[in-house]
């Protein structure tokens, strides 16, 4: 392309150019939930009210008096994100706004651990809210305590090398699916046009809407800040963490179908946090992820 | 738009503060480019206007001025996603220099 060509080329945007996240917030750098948190704003746009629950964006966010966002945010206690949020969405009804939406925005302890029963009633009660969870896989903001989305072999605060943690990462989803929510959709930072149009999607739905984000944390991973998106995009090419829509329940869908998957140890070595896995434990990690492929491919069958 | 660089706000007495929990002020005073050591460069001749860097900053740090990328240096913290997802390698992360 000759310089005079390419001068005129436009730049090109897979994504809707409105930045409501502001510079300046506290993330380290290469967070993977800041960029979560970008595309879904993106997505929603002006009009969205979130409420954040203790956990890393209640950080990021910056201190009283200030915001790194352009949408109202609600700091609640870390185990009522889903309550405040249908309160929230309560009192919007109230003075006849309903086209607001109003988003529960927590991290993985605030919804795998601390915050699920809110989350679980929420659900059941089929609130109008849009719940995010962004998965970091244990508590960074405290100091990488292991929470029970901390997968098996990983290495954390509470979890050390000699003692990691021996159990398997909880299924959120289909915890979530078992609610019959009238959509649950999983996302992972690699995949920002996916997630986009995901949210896009859920804005139109009446009902609790649930999202996995899949958000990598180097300080927490010991992963170099540059393989943020890489290490999110190798998580689902290796089919350690599908992207998937499950509707009311019933009708699965798979978004990414990946026939040849990449084995797992590429993804391990890029952490720290796997370091000190063997190979039997590296071929553990495999064939669980093989069963579950099976069983999410039967049922999108 | 957001704005550029609102100032820091400081409040004298306890009067001054609203009597509502609110966010007064954008946190573009804190200008976190000082947490860099390595800085990203943008080589325009090799630039394919992919939207890749801007794209992936979790900043968001670069800005389409012209229809090129321009990186804000007063806010970018030097994590190097935007140099390993170009495609055409055109940004490179050089030390930063003080």
């Amino acid at each position: 392309m000759t310089q005079e060509a390419k001068k005129e080329k436009k730049f090109t945007m897979t994504l809707p150019a409105d930045e409501l996240m502001a510079c300046g917030h506290l993330a380290c750098q290469g967070c993977g939930a800041t960029l979560a948190m970008r595309y879904m704003l993106k997505a929603l746009g002006q009009k969205t009210v979130l409420c954040i629950p203790a956990c890393c964006w209640a950080v990021i966010d910056g201190p009283y008096p200030y915001s790194s966002m352009d949408v109202p945010v609600y700091h609640c206690a870390f185990e009522t994100a889903a309550s405040t949020a249908t309160g929230v969405k309560a009192g919007l009804e109230m003075t006849g706004d309903a086209e607001t939406t109003v988003v529960a925005w927590g991290g993985d302890g605030g919804t795998f651990d601390i915050g699920i029963q809110a989350l679980s009633g929420a659900a059941e009660r089929n609130e109008d809210i849009i719940y995010v969870c962004y998965d970091n896989e244990a508590y960074m903001n405290t100091g990488i305590q292991r929470s029970s989305a901390t997968p098996y072999g990983a290495w954390t605060t509470t979890t050390p090398v000699k003692h990691f943690k021996n159990r398997p990462k909880k299924d959120i989803v289909a915890i979530m699916a078992a609610h019959r929510i009238p959509y649950l959709a999983t996302a992972s930072v690699a995949y920002p046009e996916d997630f986009v149009k995901k949210m896009n999607k859920a804005k139109g739905i009446r009902g609790t809407r649930f999202f996995h984000v899949y958000a990598p944390c180097p300080t927490g991973w010991k992963s170099r800040p540059e393989d943020t998106i890489k290490l999110a995009r190798m998580a689902v090419q290796n089919g350690y963490f599908p992207l998937i829509e499950i509707e009311n329940g019933e009708k699965t869908t798979v978004n990414m179908l990946i026939k040849q998957r990449k084995p797992v140890d590429e993804y391990l070595r890029l952490q720290g946090r796997f370091r000190h896995l063997q190979p039997e434990q590296v071929a553990a990690i495999q064939a669980e992820i093989e069963t579950r492929w099976e069983r999410l491919l039967k049922a999108a069958a | 738009m957001r704005p550029k660089k609102a100032p820091k706000i400081v409040f004298k007495s306890p009067d001054d503060m609203p009597t509502m929990i609110c966010s007064v002020g954008h946190q573009t005073h804190n200008l976190t480019g000082a947490w860099r050591n390595i800085r990203p460069e943008v080589d325009r001749a090799k630039c394919l206007k992919c939207g890749m860097c801007w794209k992936f900053c979790p900043e968001p740090a670069i800005e389409v001025i012209d229809e090129w990328p321009v990186v804000d240096y007063d806010y970018c913290k030097g994590c190097g996603i935007c140099a390993v997802e170009c495609p055409s390698k055109c940004i490179v992360m050089v030390e930063e220099r003080r």
